[in-house]
């Protein structure tokens, strides 16, 4: 198993450490719903390092990652990030990533854990297809430490320790900058549904701005909080995992990425996306709670009017909402709020009903 | 760090201990080292009293915010009680796996498979080997 930079801290700080995407990662510190609620209500700190970053530099770079991303980037500013999905030629997701840009000609992709390989090499075919010379790819993962800072207070932590103005960076905007004085790009986002900061920097140095959040945002209660609660807080936020909700054979019109795909522009997998958009899809990912007692979990059946329609993508039991909830795909004629559906847990169905996403929404 | 596993009782590989009460019964739980991997417990499936269980087949469910498993009886006999306070408050398995978290007291049919069952020396040896 890989490990990242701070894997010594995680087991410093008594974490329970887990198998992911081929990373040894936290899964938890204090506890799952401890470190999911001071994340809602003060600030989490997250070890994300596993995550991969493609940097693609040239003249051509724009015309590469347009020809690969479903999203229309041909107005994105310097500064700007946008999410997108990379799709194959039926329109299945390959993975969905970050693309932030760094400056003219210069862009950072930023992938999953265990999609991160299959992208570069589907990025470097397609390059070699399209005869694309002047657009420089290279694999920055290893050599790149990344953290997060998630939750109401998380400005004004990072704030004691970044140059420049944090509450004049707007969502999905970044800034290159320092951290504790080190050299850093500094974003807007996060995968919590709270406001907070996605932190980049070298592999060999993400370590002292890990220990300095944590010490100086000790005294206003942050805590770090490991793979569970990133997965509870996604969860409760609609956001989707690569794995679950999506794979090679869903489509961003299956799932809630119908506006990250641009079919003005010709991108790999655009002609199927566009025949599938104009006959409709069939199966459409809902969100759900569980109004008896029970758990969904990925891959459990989905029922509804006697009939098996349906496969749960992920479950949990929701902190904030203390009850039960979960992502699924459905067949279209189902996926209005207030279906009542049944979930197949352990040989029983248990009734649900089909709510609107997300789940939760923080105030504003 | 996982509590350290009592020497007044027997465990199982998959993480279940028993501990007698006298005679042929026994009350089983989950290890300290068991609730860390599996983290916040949420909700128990209790088994009813009086199912008869043989050892190593599902008697409990115990699912987290992250994930379910089946718990296993470490030995086999007849459920005689179970643990009521985990429907109201399951997070007594993440307080105390060794002592209010208990799930169940079985009625041994056969007191004998305690032989097969690892100490806590053994039981430590094994989670050190098998950390996940």
């Amino acid at each position: 198993m890989k490990k990242t930079s701070l894997y010594e801290r995680h087991l410093a700080l008594g974490a329970t450490m887990t198998e992911f995407g081929g990373w040894a990662m936290p899964v938890q510190y204090s506890g799952v719903i401890d470190e999911h609620r001071n994340t809602r209500t003060l600030a989490g700190l997250f070890d994300v390092c596993h995550m991969g970053e493609i940097e693609v530099r040239g003249p051509q770079a724009l015309e590469l990652l347009q020809w690969v991303m479903s999203r229309n980037l041909a107005k994105q500013q310097i500064g700007e990030m946008k999410l997108s999905a990379i799709t194959n030629p039926k329109g299945g997701i390959i993975d969905d990533v970050t693309v932030y840009k760094k400056g003219d000609d210069h862009y950072m992709v930023v992938t999953n854990a265990s999609t991160r390989e299959g992208d570069l090499e589907w990025i470097l075919k397609a390059k070699g297809e399209k005869g694309f010379s002047k657009a420089d790819v290279t694999d920055l993962s290893e050599a790149t430490g990344k953290i997060d800072i998630q939750g109401p207070i998380a400005q004004k932590i990072l704030s004691e320790i970044v140059e420049g103005d944090l509450a004049a960076l707007r969502f999905y905007h970044a800034i290159d900058t320092r951290v504790a004085g080190i050299p850093a790009l500094v974003s807007r986002s996060g995968y919590t549904g709270e406001d907070g900061f996605e932190v980049y920097t070298t592999a060999a140095r993400i370590g002292e701005i890990w220990d300095l959040l944590l010490s100086i945002g000790d005294s206003h209660g942050i805590k770090p909080a490991g793979l569970g609660a990133r997965d509870t807080l996604r969860l409760e936020a609609g956001m989707m995992l690569f794995g679950h909700e999506m794979c090679q054979t869903v489509t961003p019109y299956e799932v809630v990425y119908g506006w990250v795909t641009d079919l003005e522009k010709d991108f790999i997998g655009r002609e199927a996306l566009k025949k599938q958009k104009e006959q409709g899809v069939r199966k459409k990912l809902i969100g759900f709670e569980l109004i008896d007692r029970g758990i969904a979990r990925h891959g459990y059946p989905v029922w509804a009017a006697g009939e098996k329609i349906g496969e749960v993508t992920s479950g949990t039991f929701s902190p904030t909402l203390g009850k039960a909830i979960g992502l699924a795909f459905v067949p279209v004629a189902f996926k209005e709020p207030g279906t009542a559906l049944e979930i197949e847990i352990r040989n029983q169905r248990v009734k649900a009903s089909v709510v609107p996403l997300p789940f939760y929404k923080r105030k504003k | 760090m996982a509590k350290p596993s009592p020497k007044d009782r027997k465990y199982t590989k998959e993480h279940e201990w028993t501990k007698s009460d006298g005679g042929n019964t026994v009350t089983m739980g989950i290890t300290d080292h068991a609730q860390e991997l599996l983290t916040d417990v949420v909700y128990v499936e209790l088994p009813a009293v009086g199912r008869k269980v043989k050892q190593m087949q599902p008697i409990a469910v115990v699912e987290s915010v992250k994930s379910v498993s089946d718990i296993f009886a470490p030995v086999s006999g007849e459920v005689m009680e179970v643990n009521q306070a985990l429907e109201a408050t399951p997070e007594l398995i993440n307080k105390d796996a060794f002592g209010e978290g208990w799930i169940a007291k079985i009625k041994m049919d056969d007191p004998s498979e305690l032989d097969g069952l690892m100490t806590a020396e053994v039981y430590e040896e094994h989670i050190k080997a098998n950390p996940h």
